[in-house]
């Protein structure tokens, strides 16, 4: 790749899942993937993945996972950005595994550190003994694509419940952007708070 | 005790009232007893027993005499009772009751303090009778029925008696009892027992309350009853007596003194007496009998057949109670009616309603009702709120100051005060005219005119009067008499002022010494200037000197103006008056000539001539009057008179007003009453103001009170912190009267400018007034109502409130000192008032802006400083737009400042192919959905990229006949792709809504059964050791990309392959070695198959195998990919390409040993086609897998091989030799992908939806039970409309010449007609409108687009069949390998037939190879029959429809059929065969087929045998008329005959057409081009045979020629 002349851009994420807040449950794990346009490609890096299960600890709530993102993106136009889907899923009673939540944010477009909590929710069954059913064969509703989260189309058909927080941290580094003619701003990471996992 | 013993004696009615008395008594002591039980004497007792005892002796002898049914009661507690009696029977009674009390006096002794008693069903028993019963009952069971305990059967008999039974309960005294027997009962008075009890009750009451007194009152009470009760007794003695008597004796401390437990009312018998206070009617059904006169039925008018209106409802047990009710009141039967019903009116409720229905059609419609079209107003409180206005920086803050209030006229004024305001306001007004002094200024305007004028006469003096300088001068003039008139009308309005000041002032100098008291401090002074007299006076003369000079000049003016006027006119009039003289002269003479002719017309000449002078003399010119000369006295007159109206006059004093307020007001004391009562008034009042900010009250001021000069101080400021843009700023002034306010007026403040800070705003007056009347009886005048000053009342006056309030209102100033209002942006439009100079946009419109002439006009009118830098650009545009070098734009712009938010110009988003390339993807054009890493450089794009889709936009004009060689399939092919585009672009459309299974997998509600199996499931262990096969995940099609996908092909086995024919049965002569060498293959083998698969351009093939059912076992991958890279659901459905599986020979040659070196032995291995199955891939994507056994779809003539089967084993016979080659196969597609959806679209419809629903219903039950039998009820037609299935059915004529063609042979015809309709080309609608939906085009669309699905072949078919007269039905089942499909199926005498309309083929029901599967309905013109049988398979199954256990009709005796008309036309119209047409497209098949396998055979020279091709030729017609029939033999021959030394092998391909490139991918397949021997020649015929309406079959005789 010309430096001088560059055809794309390059958006390195570097960053972990570092763990949630599921008041109600315990024994999650955690699933992610990437959403993004039609000019976007991966080169580098895991696109999806699947972390370890993790327990609560006496002491603290917290789930904590830490697990490591790092994938490289190249693109030729901002349009697409890429979303990282995180769904976390868990055993219920009977220990069927069942999803817990459902959430997705936007890889964050400045360089530097960031970090996001992202709201999980899931579906809620249509009514009530659907409930009871999903509750006793452990069949909760569920998105047929956990990527449905990072569209807003047809979203308003569905009805979710909230449940958690998953918190991930980000280091964000990007290529040749100011080159095309793309500026995300000052290049101070200023606004990244910095991660500190409690 | 005594009166009794007294009146022991006598009548029976004196003793019974003794003993009532008696017994009274008794039972007072008694009750004593009770509560003082301690108190009580034996003796006592057994004397009362005793006295008793003689008494009721003494009544037996009363009953003998009398024979009165009497029955005395003990007091409570002791049951003696004398049961009523027959006459006949009392004696014994009597012996038997006095045994009986003797023995049961001990027992009740005993149980004298359970006081249970039962009096009244006692009387009950008697008056009902059943003595008998009664008295055995009693000795059986005495103390039962002492008890009170009433049978039930009694206690519900007479319900109502009840009330009075249990009142009596405890007391049933010898009067009650007496009274019953003596009381005259009316038999309609029931009631009247329970009165009595009522009263009875009451007495007890008293008796219980007080004691004392009981006695005597109750015997007067008693007494009062039997007089009620109309008995005869001596009444005034004893009573006097007795009350005397009791009262002397019965004086004990227990008399007075009373001690009795609290009172306490029980549960139980609260209820007893609400049950006999209230009614309570009962709740059944009264009977008719009860209800209607005695003897009468009841009438039935409805029966009688006269009209009974609806009765309104009510339910039967409001009825019930209703009727009960009734019955009891008075005349209770005069409420029901005939029928024994309540006579009710009809039901008042229509059953629609009145009202009329506001939707007409249009125009009818009352024009009060009609609907009005408002516009739409932004919402009142849209952006209200002010940006920033929430954070602290933002606020703003308004400062409303509010510093007094005055009256010009209130209700309490006094008539003084109203002309004091009167005085006040010419005041006013006199000072501002003074201060603005326009007299003067217009004087000193006049003077410095006329000395200007004057010099301008001096310099130049009359004659040297330049043309431009005479025109000043008459400006000048008019210019000082403009003047001069201005100026007089201001000194006449001065002049009038000051008359009216000083008029007023003498009106209220009046008054005050009327009334004698003054209310108003004012004072006016006149301070009189002395001036000079005599200057004065030569000034005033001046004066009036210039101004009749002037006015002379005027008039002399226009007098020389009119006078040049009346000169001309009156050489007008000179010239034509000698005109007329000379016309005069002229008809004169005419006149002289004309006499002699004609007396009577000369006569009426005359006449007209004597008229002539006058008439238009008068009417053309007047002869115009010389104008008159101005008086110029007169002048001196009018400006003198004028003068002295206007002006002060000479040397009189100029008289200065001045109004002071110093004047001292009258004391109150010292005022007449309603003086006082007024300024009380006056004193009792405060005003206060509210403050309301967008009609919002945000603070108030404090109530002050109204001063005697009303006026009234508040001097308060409010600062408003606001959020809301400023809308409207409100001050109410309210008057308090007390502790009532009303609202006197509201003020509406406006919105200051943002310029506009506190401290430097000045004070402003607003003006308000109140319309309320008010009127006083004090001195106030009041309100609204009419006054008048002067003495006689006339000249009258209405004022009203009225005044104006002091306020200001301005923005807060903020630290720097600058104003706290929001900007002016933020303020919707009405409120910017008075901005509008200040902006160019509010005030000529945005689109003005590109106006310069609008933009120039509102420059000059808001005097734009040119200085102002803020306005230099405007000052600059409009320069340059006076110099006309800039044109304004002629175009109006909707967004005028679109410019400035263009992300790049019009122009460089279209020549960018970059932003083109993107576009195009966004809108979803088919080339570029997909495109991934559109690059970020133009230079990178390749050009190719958009030239593909601008070809085919190119070719989208034009038709292509040269890939159609038909003119009307490429306009079909158009038309085609039109609709293919439009329901593409709806299922894109319909894409994008969502339903919630498309987002959420959500289990289904399980039913009971389900959810047991799921909970059996449980205990199921976790690995069976006999798993069950799952089904393999499916995969969404979106991250997949070229080569994840691969078609797996399982070829099993053939059956029944042709086999090679041998050679020595040739006729002809040929070469013997060949004959050997391949004798002993074909002894070896008749065939040696094998299978080649051939998809997208690659090929993959089997192993061989031998013999004619081979078995092959082999599993064939061949990858997959997709069109442009584009793995969705729609594109995958839209893959036109098709799997071929051949079937072929391997034919191994030897060609050594006729070579000369006989050492080494060449084999050449030939391979040669059996034939072939086509399966499209939309068939194997649409079903995920395939499983059959396919017919193999073999030529009608293969030559060297033969269909008959040489030897076949022992079960040889079972099968029918002539039903050709089987291949079983196995296709699945690995991954497996997702089927596309139909879309859910709901489509509209035509249909009732009555009808709709019931298919629905229809459809889901046929799924709920048969989830894999196909159901259709409805279908979609080409238009998009759901149109139901039957419609589509109906009889239609196929083309005459197939009816023509076998006059005698119905059974050759319908051969011909499904040949027909198999060669019309068949288009899955997956691939034509992209599996969104399936869409049944009619017959005669079907015939015009000639390409359809198996659908329309079977309609088409079913229809034909139906007009032969056939009995045919539409099957609806799935089939091999079409997946759901339809067939047709007919009823012939010799059993059912299953027809493939795509194929033609005919199969029997009981066909194992029939390709059909199962069977989910069958479709007539007039049902739909579902098939409810346990089997699917045509075999297995019946086809009888007349029985419904069977097969389940749509439409049966619930639902008939409602007559659904056919959507079909009536008639099929056929283009007639176009002969020479199929001759061209036959010769351009053949030529492009040469050029095509000379293409494919780039190495080696391909040799046509033009003897061949020739000898082809002739057979093919022959083939087409035999319609394929074995006809092989024949060929052979002829061709091994003619062509000799030739080693033939070819086939003849018949294929329906559509396009070329089937034919060409037709012809690859076979691989007739692939034999490489060096000395192979080809041949090739095509022929194409046209049929009706464009349907051509196209048949490709090829053949391969190698030299032996």
């Amino acid at each position: 790749m010309a430096t001088s002349n560059p055809s794309v851009f390059l958006l390195t994420v570097n960053g972990q899942i570092e763990g949630a807040n599921f008041p109600e449950y315990d024994n999650l794990y955690c699933k992610y993937c990437y959403v993004y346009g039609h000019d976007w490609a991966p080169t580098t890096g895991l696109e999806e993945g699947i972390t370890q299960i993790t327990c609560k600890s006496s002491q603290s709530h917290r789930l904590i996972w830490n697990f490591p993102l790092e994938t490289t993106f190249k693109s030729t136009n901002p349009f697409g950005w890429p979303q990282l889907v995180v769904s976390v899923y868990g055993p219920d009673v009977f220990g069927n595994d069942v999803v817990r939540g459902y959430g997705a944010t936007h890889i964050p477009f400045t360089p530097g550190q960031h970090t996001r909590t992202i709201p999980m929710f899931v579906p809620e069954p249509t009514w009530r003994l659907q409930k009871f059913t999903g509750w006793l064969l452990g069949r909760r509703p569920e998105y047929t694509d956990p990527k449905v989260v990072a569209q807003g189309e047809g979203r308003e058909v569905t009805r979710v419940r909230s449940r958690g927080f998953v918190t991930v941290s980000f280091n964000i580094m990007t290529k040749d952007m100011k080159k095309m003619g793309y500026d995300t701003g000052p290049l101070i990471p200023s606004n990244g708070l910095p991660a500190t996992p409690d | 005790m005594k009166q009794e013993d007294e009146g022991s004696d006598g009548d029976p009615g004196e003793t019974l009232k003794r003993a009532i008395r008696a017994q009274r008594q008794r039972r007072k002591k008694k009750l004593l007893e009770r509560s003082l039980v301690q108190e009580i004497h034996e003796d006592e007792d057994a004397g009362e027993v005793s006295t008793l005892q003689d008494f009721s002796a003494n009544r037996a002898s009363a009953e003998k005499t009398d024979n009165l049914m009497a029955s005395t009661k003990p007091p409570a507690g002791s049951h003696i009772g004398l049961r009523t009696q027959h006459s006949s029977s009392s004696q014994y009674l009597d012996t038997l009751q006095e045994k009986l009390r003797a023995a049961r006096s001990k027992v009740e002794r005993l149980q004298q303090h359970e006081a249970s008693v039962e009096p009244a069903s006692r009387l009950q028993r008697l008056r009902d009778g059943d003595h008998v019963t009664r008295f055995d009952r009693e000795q059986v069971d005495p103390v039962s029925a002492e008890g009170g305990e009433d049978p039930p059967a009694l206690r519900s008999r007479v319900k109502f008696r009840e009330a009075a039974r249990r009142v009596d309960k405890d007391l049933p005294t010898a009067e009650e009892a007496y009274n019953f027997f003596t009381f005259n009962f009316e038999p309609d008075h029931p009631n009247e027992s329970e009165k009595l009890g009522r009263k009875r009750q009451k007495q007890r009451e008293t008796t219980e309350e007080d004691r004392g007194e009981a006695e005597v009152e109750e015997d007067a009470e008693g007494e009062e009853d039997n007089q009620d009760d109309n008995v005869i007794q001596s009444e005034d003695a004893p009573l006097v007596q007795n009350e005397n008597d009791l009262f002397v004796i019965d004086q004990s401390p227990q008399d007075f003194l009373v001690m009795k437990r609290a009172e306490y009312v029980g549960y139980r018998k609260r209820l007893q007496r609400d049950s006999e206070l209230l009614f309570t009617p009962s709740l059944r059904t009264v009977p008719t009998s009860v209800k209607l006169p005695e003897n009468m039925k009841p009438r039935f008018l409805e029966d009688e057949g006269l009209y009974v209106g609806e009765r309104p409802p009510v339910s039967q047990t409001n009825e019930n109670i209703l009727e009960n009710r009734i019955l009891r009141a008075e005349e209770g039967k005069k409420w029901f009616g005939d029928d024994g019903k309540i006579m009710a009116l009809p039901d008042p409720i229509k059953e629609s309603s009145t009202r009329p229905p506001l939707f007409h059609m249009e125009g009818e419609l009352h024009p009060g009702l009609q609907t009005v079209y408002r516009k739409a107003l932004p919402s009142k409180y849209a952006n209200l709120f002010l940006a920033g206005a929430a954070d602290p920086e933002g606020d703003y803050q308004l400062d409303v100051d509010i510093s007094g209030l005055v009256f010009s006229h209130h209700p309490l004024f006094s008539r003084e005060h109203v002309l004091a305001a009167r005085l006040a306001q010419l005041y006013d007004q006199y000072l501002t005219r003074q201060h603005n002094n326009l007299t003067g200024h217009l004087t000193d305007k006049l003077n410095g005119l006329r000395n200007a004028l004057r010099n301008m006469m001096n310099i130049h003096g009359e004659q040297g009067l330049s043309l431009a300088l005479r025109q000043r001068v008459s400006e000048y003039s008019f210019e000082v008499r403009n003047t001069r008139q201005l100026r007089d009308a201001e000194q006449e309005k001065d002049r009038t002022l000051l008359k009216s000041i000083i008029k007023v002032w003498k009106e209220m100098k009046a008054l005050r010494e009327f009334q004698k008291f003054t209310n108003t401090p004012y004072k006016l002074y006149l301070r009189r200037e002395n001036v000079d007299r005599a200057s004065d006076e030569r000034k005033y003369e001046e004066e009036i000197l210039t101004e009749v000079l002037e006015l002379e000049a005027e008039n002399e003016e226009e007098y020389q103006k009119k006078l040049v006027e009346y000169n001309k006119q009156l050489e007008e009039w000179k010239l034509w008056r000698k005109k007329q003289k000379a016309i005069r002269k002229t008809k004169k003479k005419k006149k002289k000539k004309g006499q002699a002719q004609d007396d009577t017309e000369e006569e009426e000449n005359q006449d007209l001539k004597e008229s002539e002078p006058e008439g238009p003399f008068e009417e053309g010119s007047l002869k115009p009057e010389p104008p008159e000369r101005p008086d110029l006295g007169s002048i001196e007159q009018q400006v003198r008179e004028k003068a002295s109206r206007i002006r002060r006059r000479a040397g009189e004093a100029i008289l200065i007003p001045e109004l002071s307020a110093s004047g001292s007001i009258t004391a109150t004391e010292l005022c007449p009453r309603a003086e006082i009562a007024r300024r009380e008034d006056v004193s009792r009042r405060s005003l206060f103001i509210k403050i309301l900010y967008n009609d919002k009250e945000v603070s108030r001021t404090g109530s002050c009170s109204l001063n005697a000069d009303f006026r009234v101080h508040f001097g308060q400021i409010f600062n408003l912190k606001i959020l809301n843009c400023p809308q409207s700023i409100i001050l109410q002034v309210f008057e308090e009267i007390g502790s009532s306010c009303s609202l006197l007026a509201q003020v509406f403040g406006p919105v200051p400018d943002p310029s506009v800070v506190t401290g430097r705003a000045p004070i402003e007056k607003f003006e308000f007034s109140s319309n309320q009347r008010v009127m006083f009886d004090h001195e106030g005048v009041g309100s609204d109502v009419p006054i008048s000053f002067e003495p006689d009342g006339s000249n009258k006056v209405i004022l009203l409130t009225s005044g104006q309030l002091l306020c200001c209102m301005s923005w807060g100033a903020g630290d720097d000192n600058a104003p706290l209002a929001p900007p002016v942006s933020q303020q919707p439009g009405g409120v910017r008032r008075g901005l509008g100079h200040l902006d160019a946009v509010t005030s000529i419109g945005a689109s003005g802006l590109y106006d310069m002439k609008k933009i120039s006009e509102w420059a000059t009118q808001s005097r734009l400083d040119p200085n102002d830098p803020k306005n230099a650009s405007i000052m600059q545009l409009l320069k340059v737009a006076s110099s006309g070098e800039v044109t304004a734009p002629e175009y109006f712009r909707l967004e005028h400042l679109q410019d400035e938010f263009n992300f790049v110009s019009d122009e460089e988003l279209d020549d960018s192919k970059r932003f083109r390339l993107l576009r195009l993807r966004n809108q979803g054009v088919a080339e570029f959905r997909n495109y991934k890493l559109v690059p970020a450089l133009e230079s990178e794009i390749p050009d190719k990229v958009l030239q593909e889709y601008e070809k085919r936009l190119k070719d989208g004009e034009i038709v292509d006949t040269k890939e159609h060689l038909d003119s009307h399939r490429a306009l079909v092919a158009k038309y085609l792709q039109r609709i293919q585009e439009s329901v593409i672009n709806r299922s894109i459309l319909a894409k994008h809504y969502f339903q919630l299974p498309d987002l959420v997998v959500e289990e289904e509600i399980p039913s009971i059964g389900i959810l047991g199996i799921n909970l059996f499931k449980l205990t199921e262990p976790k690995r069976p050791l006999k798993p069950q096969r799952k089904d393999r995940k499916k995969v969404t099609a979106q991250n997949l990309s070229d080569g994840d996908i691969k078609l797996l092909i399982n070829v099993i086995r053939a059956h029944n392959v042709p086999i090679r024919k041998p050679q020595s049965n040739k006729p002809g002569q040929s070469s013997q070695s060949a004959i050997q060498s391949s004798d002993s293959y074909l002894s070896q083998a008749q065939v040696r198959p094998f299978v080649e698969v051939f998809f997208q351009r690659s090929v993959l093939q089997t192993t061989t195998a031998d013999g004619p059912n081979p078995s092959w076992n082999e599993e064939l991958q061949l990858p997959f990919s997709a069109p442009n890279g584009d793995y969705s659901t729609t594109s995958l459905q839209s893959v036109k390409d098709e799997v071929f599986v051949n079937i072929f020979d391997e034919v191994v040659y030897e060609i050594g040993p006729n070579k000369d070196r006989g050492s080494s032995i060449h084999t050449q291995i030939e391979k040669h086609w059996l034939g072939s199955v086509k399966i499209p891939f939309s068939t194997i994507y649409s079903q995920s897998k395939i499983d059959g056994a396919f017919k193999v779809n073999t030529p009608a003539v293969l030559l060297g091989y033969s269909k008959e089967l040489g030897s076949y084993g022992a079960y040889d016979h079972f099968r029918k030799p002539s039903e050709g080659t089987f291949i079983r196969l196995f296709i699945t597609i690995e991954p497996q992908l997702v089927p596309g959806e139909s879309i859910r679209e709901k489509f509209e419809s035509q249909e009732d939806e009555r009808l709709l629903q019931a298919s629905e219903t229809f459809e889901r039950e046929a799924a709920q039970n048969y989830p894999d039998r196909p159901c259709i009820t409805t279908v979609i037609d080409l238009n998009g409309k759901t149109v139901f299935i039957t419609r589509y059915i109906r009889p239609l004529k196929p083309p005459q010449e197939f009816l023509d063609a076998f006059p005698n042979n119905p059974q050759e015809a319908t051969t011909l007609v499904a040949r027909y309709v198999s060669l019309i080309p068949s288009l899955p609608d997956q691939v034509s409108f992209s599996g969104t939906c399936d869409l049944w085009s009619t017959c005669d669309q079907f015939l015009t687009l000639l390409a359809g699905d198996e659908e329309e072949h079977a309609v088409l078919l079913c229809n034909y069949f139906l007009f032969l007269g056939k009995k045919a039905w539409l099957i609806i089942g799935t089939a091999i390998p079409e997946g759901r499909t339809a067939y047709v199926l007919t009823h012939e005498p010799s059993g059912y037939f299953i027809w493939n309309p795509s194929s033609g083929q005919c199969f029997e029901w009981d066909d194992p190879f029939c390709p059909l599967q199962t069977v989910g309905c069958l479709v007539n013109p007039d049902n739909v029959w579902f098939n409810v049988q346990q089997k699917t398979s045509p075999p297995n199954m019946s086809f009888d429809i007349t029985k419904s256990k069977l097969w389940k009709p749509f439409f049966s005796r619930f639902f008939s059929h409602p007559g659904l008309s056919s959507i079909q036309p009536e008639e099929l119209a056929y283009r007639h065969a176009d002969k020479a047409a199929a001759v061209e497209l036959q010769d351009r098949i053949e030529k492009i087929l040469k050029e095509e396998i000379m293409k494919w055979r780039p190495r080696h020279p391909t040799r046509w045998n033009r003897y061949c091709n020739a000898i082809l030729k002739q057979f093919l017609p022959n083939l087409e008329l035999s319609r394929g029939q074995d006809v092989a033999e024949g060929h052979r021959h002829e061709l091994q005959s003619l062509l000799g030394d030739y080693r033939i092998a070819g086939f003849p391909l018949h294929l329906p057409f559509s396009e070329i490139r089937p034919i060409i991918e037709m012809v690859y397949s076979t691989g007739v081009h692939n034999i490489q021997a060096s000395n192979v020649e080809f041949a090739l015929a095509v022929y194409v045979h046209p049929y009706p309406s464009s349907v051509l079959s196209v048949w490709v005789y090829l053949a391969s020629l190698s030299h032996l």
